[in-house]
């Protein structure tokens, strides 16, 4: 009815009446624009996936094996005249014993043919030049032992070890190998014996770093990463959530609060050396800071993640509704009540977020940790946060560059360790947030 | 019901007023602020003007509350009502730019007084918000938040006391009683927004703002808050921001008009439904503008 009045005053009048498109031609257009926006989404999801699937089953694959080492069993006599030449079998005595060359006299004594002593030194590249560790730590446990003899498993070389993991090809000439023919006989006769074993490399946990591959753990980095990080996260959650409080809730907005703001956004997009130098120049330069310590390296990491944390509790304080705010001002509370009672609780679970992304990012930085001298390399496990350390990030960097090839399948399985770390942290991060979000 | 029905009817009657009504009043016109004698007013405002930032929202808004009665403020969609409704408890503090000037008495006190404590004077003064706005928390938390901030209750038995009370005055223990241990934002609609009137009057205020409490509420759920406002007007002096003309005619004995800022008129609800002294008051009231 209306429609037939309006157009036909429409008519009358001479003004075109505009109505909505109806044609088939322009809803498929529509329809089509809507499947491609979608799959243009999943073209990305599809990408990062890739990618991250190719990362990680690139990383798998490299470093699976750093999880397992080569060891040679050998019938180890533990000759007193090596271990105990004084005949004492006092503790002391027994540590300082010569057990390396007990282990070379048992590997040779399987090759009797070898004479040379050019050979003999090949032969004995065989062993790791801490495959008397195994021996000492059975006479330390037990000091009847020297004078017999015992089957020990022994640590072999990395060169053994990658080509006992298949790691060295065999089919490319001698003088391009690290392992030359000879060596090679040998291995496959000690293979064919049965003395080639596998186990899991539990050591690769527990101990530091090493110049040698297969004596190398990230043991100490991941203690050192934890120590910084707690540090990192103890300075600077308290801290970022007491600023991003007081600036959001409390602070008059003016011009002060408002440069105050801006550097704090600055803040969060500087290069992490940067504060790697502040923290040069002003922990270990001015205040005389132990250099490399998990101390020093956490107050840096805790400048880094502070302008990321307190933006997040920014975000967060910000998306409490207001309506709790007047709820709580409505029955007299304080402003401070507010604040405590209802906007942070509410708050915490976007701050915890912000938290786990803040230190995420710090756990994995190493620029700003190698100038304030966590690089070194520090063979042992730092029990305090004032011992030298190094971080997971700076290990792996290490063992990247270092030229042995077992330092490869290292590298991959410190990434591995480094990401089990992360999500390990990250799980324990949401649970604390779920916990903060089940009380309300 | 039936005197729901009554006012109802009254307000519909209203839409068809005529012009001998108006005639009636400017026969009969009577200073627009003044007290009953031996009556002293709840709260007072005088020449209260409001600005947010440049902008002025309220002009010289003079006013009375009268104590243990109902004030419903009316007018068009920012005309001021929920502004001057804020001043009141000074909620307009925690507005960044808001300034007020002039005099606000809530029992010939000073409300802006610098000394004074506004969290007292919140206490004092309740308030219940346009869309329910329980805390995130068990429905006895929500209830005891209040006393528990200001020491009212100094054991368990005492809380439990007050807790029960506030429900049963804001007609929501039968209710509740089973589910205290339960979120408060579990409720229905109508039962959050009584659920606020007793978190509001847990803290035994003198007087309690309204603002717009039944607009996100259904018709059933907006009857009961009204008989409850009816039923709590022996203990408080409410004062009511809302946007049904049939509303204020129901539950208040005060109304007053605003306008863009001003206070059009005030007066006895009956006195404004039926014979409203300003032009502009009629217009809206016969529903011809706003």
């Amino acid at each position: 009815m209306t429609d037939v009045a309006l157009i036909g005053s429409a008519s009358e009048t001479g003004v075109k009446l505009r109505r909505p498109d109806l044609s088939e031609d322009r809803i498929r257009r529509r329809y089509a624009a809507e499947r491609r926006f979608r799959l243009y989404g999943m073209l990305a999801i599809g990408f990062a996936v890739f990618m991250l699937g190719f990362l990680a089953v690139t990383v798998v694959l490299q470093g699976y094996t750093a999880f397992w080492q080569t060891r040679i069993v050998l019938d180890v006599n533990i000759d007193p005249a090596e271990v105990d030449p004084q005949n004492t079998r006092l503790p002391e005595s027994l540590w300082q014993g010569n057990y390396q060359a007990v282990v070379r006299e048992a590997l040779r004594s399987l090759f009797p043919e070898v004479e040379s002593r050019g050979d003999r030194r090949a032969l004995n590249d065989f062993l790791s030049n801490a495959a008397g560790d195994a021996v000492r730590r059975m006479v330390m446990e037990n000091p009847a032992l020297v004078g017999t003899t015992q089957r020990v498993e022994v640590l072999a070389a990395d060169e053994i070890d990658m080509l006992a993991k298949g790691r060295i090809d065999r089919d490319v000439p001698a003088t391009d190998r690290p392992i030359d023919d000879q060596q090679l006989g040998w291995f496959d006769k000690l293979e064919a014996e049965g003395r080639i074993v596998s186990s899991f490399n539990l050591d690769f946990f527990t101990t530091g770093d090493s110049r040698e591959p297969e004596q190398a753990g990230v043991g100490g980095a991941l203690v050192g990463s934890l120590l910084t990080i707690l540090t990192a996260i103890i300075l600077s959650l308290p801290i970022s959530v007491a600023a991003a409080i007081y600036l959001e809730e409390f602070a008059p907005k003016n011009r002060i609060t408002d440069i105050i703001e801006i550097n704090i956004n600055n803040l969060a997009a500087v290069p992490s050396i940067v504060f790697g130098l502040l923290g040069l120049a002003v922990l270990l330069g001015f205040f005389g800071l132990p250099r490399g310590a998990p101390l020093v390296g956490g107050m840096v990491l805790s400048l880094m993640t502070l302008p990321t944390i307190i933006i997040a509790t920014r975000a967060a304080l910000k998306a409490v509704p207001p309506s709790i705010r007047e709820a709580a001002y409505g029955v007299g509370a304080s402003k401070q009540q507010v604040v405590m009672h209802h906007v942070l609780p509410l708050a915490m679970p976007g701050i915890m977020t912000g938290a786990i992304i803040g230190t995420a990012r710090a756990m994995g930085e190493s620029a700003a940790v190698l100038m304030i001298g966590m690089v070194a390399f520090i063979v042992d496990i730092p029990t305090s946060i004032t011992d030298p350390a190094t971080v997971l990030p700076v290990q792996i960097f290490l063992w990247a560059d270092a030229p042995e090839r077992a330092f490869v399948e290292r590298t991959s399985a410190g990434i591995m360790v480094m990401l089990v770390f992360l999500v390990l942290m990250n799980a324990a991060a949401v649970v604390i947030r779920r916990r903060f979000e089940r009380r309300w | 019901m039936a005197r729901a029905a009554h006012k109802a009817q009254l307000t519909a009657d209203d839409g068809k007023m005529d012009t001998s009504g108006m005639v009636l009043t400017n026969a009969n016109v009577k200073p627009a602020v003044a007290p009953r004698p031996g009556e002293e007013p709840k709260m007072m405002s005088r020449q209260v003007n409001v600005f947010y930032g440049q902008k002025q929202a309220l002009f010289n808004v003079d006013l009375d509350i009268p104590s243990r009665q109902v004030t419903a403020l009316i007018g068009p969609s920012g005309c001021g009502k929920s502004t001057y409704l804020r001043c009141l408890n000074r909620m307009n503090d925690v507005i960044d730019g808001c300034r007020v000037t002039g005099d606000i008495r809530l029992d010939g006190e000073n409300v802006y007084d610098p000394k004074l404590d506004v969290v007292m004077l919140r206490a004092r003064i309740g308030m219940v918000f346009q869309k329910p706005n329980p805390f995130p928390k068990s429905i006895y938390d929500n209830i005891a938040y209040g006393p528990r901030i200001h020491g009212m209750a100094h054991d368990k038995a005492e809380m439990d006391e007050i807790v029960q009370t506030s429900l049963e005055r804001a007609g929501l223990w039968n209710e509740a009683k089973d589910r205290l241990a339960q979120p408060g934002t579990g409720l229905s609609g109508g039962q959050q927004q009584r659920l606020c009137i007793a978190r509001a009057i847990a803290v035994s205020p003198e007087v309690i703002l309204m603002d717009e409490p039944c607009s996100a509420l259904d018709p059933i759920a907006t009857a009961r808050i009204e008989e409850l406002i009816d039923e709590l007007r022996e203990n408080y002096t409410i004062i009511i921001v809302t946007h049904s003309m049939q509303q204020a005619a129901r539950v208040s004995q005060k109304t007053a008009f605003f306008h863009l800022g001003v206070l059009v008129e005030w007066g006895d609800t009956e006195q404004i439904f039926t014979a409203p002294r300003d032009e502009r008051t009629q217009g809206y009231i016969t529903g011809r503008f706003g």
